[in-house]
Parts: C-alpha cells; sequence; structure tokens
C-alpha cells in the first residue's frame, strides 16, 4: 500500500472494528491535540488507554497512564501514535509485538519502513491522519465546522 | 473536476454537499435551524464544545447547522478544506484580514477592485492599522517589488469589477508564494462553476454569496474559503494560527487542528469576536440558489456573450469591455482561466457620454437599474451618476466607470428580450 491517500471504506472499516485503542504520547495537559483526541475517541465509545512514560502512573480522562506498550494489560487493537517520525519506528515494533491489528500515526508523523513492517505482520496502518477528524468526516460531524468532509450521501445515516 | 477529495462532478456537488437527510426526521432538504442557541447534553459535554474538543453548536454566532451545510457546499464547489460563511462579502474580506494581520501590517491589492473593496481597503482597514497598497496585478515586478516584510496577504479580484479584467493567478500565486504570504482571490464574479482559483495556486478564496452564488438577488451573505495548503508555521508571520491562543487556553490552532486551522479559528475566533455571522435563513436561501449554480452560470455567460456582440456591433455604442470577446485584451486569459465563459458581468461605453449614459439606464424596461450583480434578473448601473458620482472624472476613468462607462449584470432571461430592451434604450438615448 502507497498511503498517499486512503478510501473511505478503508478507515471505516478500521475504525469500525476496533474498540481499544492505545495511545502512545498523550498528554496529562487538557489543551494539548493529543488529549482533544482521547476524549473525542472516547466519547464515540473507544476505550483509550494512555501511554506516556512522563505521566506514568497518572490517570488521563479516568485512565491509568503506562509508561510502556508492553506494560499496557489486556488487548490492544490499535495503536495512536502521538510521537514524531522517528519514534512511530520503534513503537510500530511494539505494536507488532503487542498483536495489535492496526497502527495509526498522527497528522505529520510517517515512517514508511515501520508501515511495511507492520503491513508484512498483517497489521493495518494509517499515517499522516487523526481518527479524530477521520470519525468526525464519516459521520458527518465535521462538516459541522465547515469543513469539506469530501462525502456525499443520501441515505438517512446516523450521527456518531 | 473529480479529485480525490471530491470524486464527483461539480453539478453533483451543488446539489448534494455538506447536505444529507436529517437523521432525525429524514427531511431530504437541508432544514432552516432558525435558532440562536442549542440545548447541551450536560455541563461536560458543554465544556468540550467550549474547549473545541468536540464538535457540535453552541451560539448562532459561532455556528448554525444550516449555515455549516453551506459552508461546506462551498468549500466543495471550491475543492477547499473548509470555509467560514459571514454576513457579507465585505465582512469575508474583514474576516480574512483579521486572521492574518496585526496592527502595523500590510497586504498588497491589486488595482482594479470592486469599489466598496477599495474604500473598505485603504480607508476603514486603516483604523485597524492595516495598511493596504494598490498594484497593478499585471506588472508582476511591481507586484513583486511592493510586497515587503511587514506583508500578509496578496489580495486580487478576478474577474474584476466593472470591465471584467481576468488576473494571470498563477504568476501572482508564485509571488505570494514567494514571499511567503496566501494569495487570496475574491471570486464572486466567477464562481468556481467558471474558475477554480485554488487549482491555480490561490490559498483563500473570497466570495460575496449575495451574487451569482445565491444567484436570486434575495440573500446577503459572503464567504471565505481556505485551502488548507498553506503552512502558517513556517514563520512568524501568522501569530493567529501558529502561537498560543489565550482565548483557547494556549492551543496553538495549525498544531491542534492541521489543515482545518484557518477554518476552525475563523469560527471560534473570527466570528465569536467580530460577530459578522451569516444568518440561518440567508444560508438556506443560498443552499437552494446553489443547487442551481452550474445551469444558471451556462444560461449567463451564454446570453452575456450574444449580449456583448450585439453590442460590440451597436452604432451607438464605442467599445464592449468583456474578456469573452477577441477584442478584449483578456481574451487569451480568459481562455486559459475561464474556459467555460468569461463570467456575465462587463461594462461599454456609450456613444454621447454622461448624458447618455444616464439616459440609457432610466429607458430600460426590463434590466432592472440598481447596484448589484448576479441575479437572475438582468441589471444596469451607470456608475458615474450612482456609486461612483462622488469620485472626480480621473479617479472614475482610472476605476474603468467613466462618465460614459455602463455596466452590465447579464441574467437568464431569454437572450431576445435582453437585447431588444437595450436596442430600444440606446435608441432613445441617442435621439
Amino acid at each position: 500500500m502507497l498511503h498517499h491517500s486512503y478510501s473511505d471504506a478503508y478507515i471505516r472499516d478500521i475504525l469500525r472494528s476496533v474498540r481499544t485503542i492505545a495511545m502512545v504520547g498523550a498528554s496529562p495537559h487538557w489543551n494539548r491535540p493529543s488529549y482533544f483526541v482521547m476524549k473525542y475517541l472516547q466519547a464515540k465509545g473507544f476505550t483509550v488507554i494512555p501511554v506516556n512514560p512522563v505521566a506514568a502512573g497518572q490517570e488521563i480522562l479516568g485512565e491509568q497512564t503506562y509508561a510502556t506498550l508492553a506494560e499496557v494489560p489486556g488487548k490492544v487493537d490499535m495503536v495512536d501514535i502521538f510521537r514524531n517520525s522517528e519514534a512511530a519506528g520503534p513503537i510500530t515494533d511494539e505494536a507488532i509485538e503487542k498483536a495489535a491489528r492496526v497502527v495509526w500515526m498522527q497528522i505529520g508523523v510517517r515512517n514508511d519502513a515501520a508501515a511495511a513492517r507492520a503491513e508484512e505482520a498483517g497489521l493495518k496502518v494509517v499515517m499522516n491522519r487523526c481518527p479524530k477528524i477521520e470519525y468526525a468526516r464519516l459521520s458527518g460531524e465535521l462538516g459541522w465546522s465547515g469543513a469539506n468532509s469530501g462525502v456525499i450521501s443520501s441515505r438517512r445515516r446516523r450521527i456518531g | 473536476m473529480p479529485s480525490p477529495k471530491n470524486p464527483y462532478g461539480i453539478e453533483t456537488l451543488a446539489v448534494h454537499a455538506g447536505a444529507s437527510p436529517d437523521p432525525t426526521t429524514g427531511a431530504r432538504t437541508t432544514p432552516l435551524y432558525q435558532t440562536t442557541s442549542y440545548v447541551f447534553e450536560d455541563a461536560d459535554q458543554a465544556s468540550s464544545l467550549f474547549n473545541l474538543q468536540s464538535y457540535g453548536y453552541v451560539y448562532t454566532r459561532i455556528g448554525n447547522p444550516t449555515v455549516s451545510v453551506l459552508e461546506e457546499r462551498i468549500a466543495a464547489l471550491e475543492g477547499g478544506r473548509g470555509a467560514i460563511a459571514t454576513a457579507s462579502g465585505h465582512a469575508a474580506q474583514m474576516l480574512a484580514m483579521f486572521t492574518l494581520l496585526s496592527p502595523g501590517d500590510e497586504f498588497v491589492a491589486a488595482r482594479r477592485l470592486y469599489g466598496g473593496s477599495i474604500t473598505q481597503f485603504t480607508r476603514t482597514f486603516r483604523k485597524f492599522g492595516w495598511n493596504c497598497v494598490l498594484v497593478d496585478p499585471d506588472d508582476l515586478e511591481a507586484l513583486r517589488a511592493a510586497v515587503g516584510p511587514k506583508c500578509k496577504a496578496i489580495f486580487v479580484e478576478s474577474p474584476a469589477n466593472p470591465g471584467g479584467a481576468i488576473v494571470d493567478l498563477e504568476p501572482v500565486a508564485d509571488i505570494a508564494h514567494d514571499a511567503g504570504v496566501p494569495l487570496i482571490v475574491d471570486s464572486t464574479m466567477a464562481t468556481p462553476c467558471l474558475c477554480r482559483p485554488l487549482e491555480w495556486g490561490a490559498d483563500l478564496v473570497v466570495h460575496s454569496t449575495t451574487k451569482f452564488l445565491s444567484g436570486h438577488g434575495n440573500a446577503l451573505g459572503g464567504i471565505l474559503v481556505d485551502s488548507g495548503r498553506f503552512d502558517w508555521s513556517a514563520t512568524d508571520r501568522f501569530p493567529s494560527l501558529s502561537q498560543p491562543e489565550a482565548a483557547y487556553h494556549g492551543l496553538r490552532f495549525q498544531e491542534t487542528f492541521g489543515d482545518l486551522a484557518l477554518t476552525v479559528h475563523g469560527h471560534a475566533v473570527g466570528l465569536r469576536d467580530l460577530g459578522a455571522a451569516m444568518a440561518p435563513m440567508n444560508a438556506f436561501l443560498t443552499i437552494t440558489g446553489c443547487e442551481t449554480l452550474p445551469l444558471r452560470m451556462e444560461r449567463h455567460v451564454q446570453n452575456a456573450q450574444a449580449v456583448a456582440e450585439f453590442l460590440e456591433r451597436h452604432p451607438s455604442v464605442s467599445r464592449v469591455s468583456y474578456a469573452g470577446l477577441p477584442s478584449s485584451p483578456y481574451y487569451e486569459r480568459a481562455r486559459k482561466y475561464m474556459p467555460k465563459g468569461a463570467g456575465a458581468v462587463f461594462t461599454f461605453g456609450v456613444r454621447g457620454g454622461y448624458e447618455a449614459g444616464l439616459k440609457v439606464v432610466e429607458a430600460c424596461e426590463i434590466l432592472s437599474h440598481l447596484a448589484n450583480i448576479g441575479d437572475t434578473r438582468s441589471l444596469i448601473l451607470h456608475p458615474a451618476s450612482t456609486t461612483h458620482r462622488q469620485l472626480t472624472e480621473e479617479q472614475q476613468i482610472a476605476a474603468g466607470a467613466g462618465p460614459d462607462v455602463i455596466r452590465l449584470s447579464v441574467g437568464i432571461e431569454s437572450v431576445d428580450d435582453i437585447i431588444r430592451d437595450l436596442d430600444q434604450a440606446l435608441a432613445a438615448a441617442a435621439s
């Protein structure tokens, strides 16, 4: 997969099939982008486990923060990477170790070599996108802010 | 043109973009949410909205569901990332400069603009400490030289009021980007059906939606569309989008919202604090108007071409300024940037000067004598005796509105009727 663009169906499948997300690089500060994304995804029914060595042991939005991905108990469906492109490499390898099904790198984060390794191991990869924006775009909510969702539908669809 | 983001034709986008059946009732057309405020689910959801952490509505000054549909509709038509609807075209221009400029800053604007824009730019904007430098957009060297260290944008109008001159958008966009500033294009007289400035390198597009977009002369409005491509954080020139915003607890708009930065800021700060929101009713009317935009523009340009050709042959007419005519210096440029037609607004000179001009507009039976453009109805104006009356003859000529100049906005009536009306009006002026 070339990862220049993703079909709506590809993104939709991922968002529908995931329940638990480990967010690596989650911030305890409520005005940081990662906090926004965590809060939004929680509101949409996802379980989001924060991973951040700096905030390990702290509670973020009602969830215990872990120092590393390996320490997260239980199953992790998707690893959401809020770190830079270089750091995304080793984190992807940890995600493969953790038997996650999806590696999702945030806006501005792109690591083609890591993506190739993940796909080789059978994981799905999304790079340079935000799950909050994609969820909002596909559900129609993004249009509420004046954004071009690129979605045209005459179906009577449920919001959120 | 289908694109990765919008793989649909412009006719489909015009009818559907931004709208889908109401989930609660199944209502097919966009409901008119004639409401000022919205009930919160609970305090937590309320604070989440106020913090910009989730999507939803708080107060119609900041956002409204009917207005949102129009914003997405026009963003999609222009191929942009997002849009902010405003009370008027002037308000959209105000919003753009408010977002990009601080007191003491400058912007470079084309000399050929709608007169109202010139007044807003050169007089009223001074009160905010914003300086406007006017240049001839056809003189690329002068344009390049005019962009100084305090410049935050280049602004052009294409086609330009009143004579329909076309700007060479590609090199102008390059000049803007070389200087690290965005190019803003007022595309009111074109509409995305005839020209999509973002495809030629522009970063922002403004419209007076009052004109062709709503198309029926019944709804005042404006809109600012963002391509989402400009990197506001590449330098420190655009602090409102790249630096911490105190009103939102220190978040940086581009960092938090990516290519939606200007769209979100435009609502959360621009509309919130300037208050120039589009009325839901006007958005409702404009949405309906947009549905037929491609059809209407087709007829507008068909009629305008026929009327321009008729006038060019008429003995009472000294010249016609319309880029759809081979005699126009902008003919080739129009074929490049606006292959479907050079718009429907143009000027012509009537023999007999000021007095003849006055007589022509007052003799029309079908064309409406008023100050507007982009209506289903054909409109006629003699600027020298009305909108540009306060200027000296020199200033009028410089603005393309000399004493003998008449401006037409050709409507969608039967073209023979439009031509016949002009013919009898010209005869009345000559007698």
